[in-house]
């Protein structure tokens, strides 16, 4: 038992309740927001430090103990998601306080976000199926909000496609619920594990397990399912494009590495196509991904469908099935969290100053602003897994573990991809920073400082504390690459999770 | 709306829609009721008011704005389920308090706390939803 488990759900709710009874003021907002996402960073770490030392944590909510009542478990996988989440919201935190107008912050923008990232966290952190499914229900009534705040009329069109794919995802979940309690009379995902092996029917057990499939797929945006995303993601203020674009896909990345190693395990699935299968779907969801950045010439629109490509990767590591390849595909989630948020955060920023997205009507960037050029730079080559930054150290273990299998031509698929990501992201670096100052640039272009007046530092200090985030974990990739070797390994032996929540078997 | 009928019923049963809300709510500790379903009719009492009389004298018998209600549920919730873990129990554990005055024993709980949390979300979410709608 550890009591401090319950601390990254309650700090966002309390922090959103506090932003809810001050929302008259937006500087009280402001500053609530910020230092409730500090709080909650440091509650994490708190956390992190048991969980590295002392193993998988667990908490069995209002004392009812498991299998009956809600477990919350924090094993490293979690950990990590939720140290990223907790970083996040420190950086959108700061960043929301320039770019979200007061119209937003007087309709509740920060106890949304709030309310939000306790949603993330929750999905993180849960040990029950059905809680689970709870999570996202309070995830993405949090963020249909928060698409659809400012009313604006391609606002309205994203958030409807958004809301109403993502609760057809959620009602195929029910119906994956639904199977498996039927199944084994119970929603506890270790005790699922214990008895998920021992059902009889394994048809049935393979086909929740698909059903497990399409309705994550849908919520991470994998191929053929991922067509809602670039379609909505373009479409709010950036801080929150960030969020979603960075954070909230994972989140279904997540709920898949979890189901597909802890309950659709060889021992409860008995054939081996459940792994083609996420094999196939991570090379298409790839290659579609980078082909549509490809053709796209909208900046925010491009990063979408990049990251429906980089969820590709994150889907072969898990198909790998091994240690290596889970192994890469956490630690692409991590480094794509922090790379794919920035480069949303520095389109914000190339925005303010050009007054657009679309890339032909943009140019100059690098003539006046050469530091946003660097740090565009880092984040799209760290996005394309140039070493030594992180990216290249994702796309190595994968690579690595792709060739251990033998299985050469994913391998060479997603080298390729890579390559191709490149391509979309020199496509924005000769057309926003290298090109020619265009014709019609807002008054200010080229006069207002980075730091100085005009407050764009706000913008610019979290998007550097990103970079330089990427820099460090590229530089110094082997201790978050041994962090990432325990969670997969603890992925991999169930047994020790089973055992945490339902004591010894 | 401008109707006597409407206007004399409302007056009369918005106390009683108010007290049957509050009856639910408390009868809702062992039997069926509670604070969902006890915020759902005490909305419904102001839902009447406002077709009645209109939002703004609605807002004026409310005297809270519903989101501040919102807001204070919310903060019942939180506290409810913090209490035990100043106890180092686990967060939402159950802790009660039995206070016997000899004729009316009175059962205290962080239960009810939470389920007055629930009560004030519910009314002030309905009575948000209402009076946009209404005011469109």
């Amino acid at each position: 038992m550890n009591g401090l488990l319950v601390l990254p759900v309650a700090i966002p709710l309390i922090t959103a309740t506090l932003a809810l009874l001050f929302r008259k003021s937006s500087q009280l907002q402001r500053w609530i927001g910020v230092l409730g996402m500090v709080a909650l960073l440091g509650a994490v770490l708190v956390l992190f430090r048991d969980v590295h030392n002392d193993g998988i944590q667990v908490l069995q909510l209002g004392n009812w103990a498991a299998p009956f009542g809600i477990t919350l478990v924090a094993d490293m996988l979690a950990m990590l998601m939720l140290g990223i989440s907790a970083i996040m919201g420190v950086i959108i935190g700061i960043y929301s306080i320039f770019d979200i107008d007061r119209e937003r912050e007087r309709f509740g923008y920060y106890p949304l976000l709030h309310i939000l990232i306790m949603g993330v966290n929750g999905s993180f952190l849960t040990g029950d199926i059905f809680n689970l499914y709870v999570w996202f229900e309070v995830m993405l009534i949090a963020s249909f909000t928060l698409l659809a705040l400012g009313n604006s009329k391609n606002q309205l069109q994203g958030a409807l496609k958004y809301v109403f794919i993502n609760l057809f995802s959620s009602l195929i979940f029910l119906f994956g619920v639904a199977l498996l309690y039927g199944m084994t009379g119970t929603l506890n995902m270790a005790d699922l594990a214990v008895r998920l092996p021992q059902v009889e029917n394994t048809g049935l057990v393979t086909t929740v397990a698909m059903i497990f499939l399409v309705s994550f797929g849908i919520k991470s945006a994998i191929f053929p399912l991922f067509f809602w995303l670039p379609a909505s993601y373009h479409t709010p203020p950036v801080a929150i494009s960030a969020i979603f674009g960075g954070l909230l896909t994972k989140v279904g990345v997540y709920a898949l590495i979890r189901v597909f190693t802890l309950l659709f395990t060889d021992a409860s699935v008995h054939n081996d196509y459940l792994h083609h299968i996420l094999l196939w779907v991570g090379g298409f969801t790839m290659v579609i991904g980078v082909l549509g950045a490809a053709s796209h010439m909208e900046f925010r629109k491009i990063l979408s469908f990049h990251i429906v490509s980089q969820i590709g990767y994150m889907i072969m590591g898990l198909a790998f099935n091994t240690a290596m390849g889970l192994m890469g595909a956490i630690f692409y989630v991590l480094h794509n969290i922090l790379a794919k948020s920035n480069l949303f955060l520095i389109s914000g920023i190339a925005q303010r100053l050009l007054g657009t997205f679309e890339l032909k009507k943009m140019g100059g960037l690098y003539k006046h602003y050469p530091f946003l050029a660097v740090l565009f730079l880092i984040s799209a080559f760290a996005l394309a897994g140039f070493p030594p930054l992180s990216g290249f150290w994702a796309k190595l273990s994968l690579v690595k573990a792709g060739l251990s299998l033998e299985l050469y031509v994913i391998t060479g698929v997603a080298i390729l991809v890579g390559l191709l990501t490149l391509f979309s992201m020199t496509k924005i670096w000769l057309t926003a920073f290298w090109g020619t100052v265009p014709e019609e640039v807002p008054g200010h272009f080229g006069k207002l400082p980075l730091f100085g007046a005009g407050k764009l530092y706000i913008l610019v200090i979290p998007v550097m504390i990103i970079a330089g985030m990427i820099i460090l974990v590229g530089l110094n990739a082997q201790p978050f690459l041994e962090l990432c070797m325990t969670a997969a390994e603890q992925l991999l032996d169930t047994s020790v999770y089973i055992e945490a929540v339902l004591g010894p078997q | 709306m401008k109707s006597l009928i409407l206007h004399t019923a409302t007056r009369l049963m918005i106390g009683v829609l108010v007290l049957f809300s509050l009856f639910l709510f408390f009868r809702g500790h062992d039997e069926p009721g509670g604070g969902f379903i006890g915020g759902l009719v005490g909305a419904g009492a102001f839902t009447l008011y406002a077709i009645a009389f209109g939002t703004e004298a609605t807002r004026k018998v409310l005297r809270i704005h519903p989101i501040t209600l919102i807001a204070y549920g919310l903060l019942s919730l939180v506290v409810s389920g913090l209490i035990p873990m100043f106890m180092a129990e686990p967060f939402l554990t159950g802790k009660w308090l039995f206070i016997e005055w000899g004729a009316f024993d009175t059962k205290l709980s962080t239960p009810l706390l939470f389920d007055i949390g629930v009560y004030l979300c519910v009314v002030g979410f309905i009575v948000t939803v209402i009076f946009s709608l209404e005011e469109e």
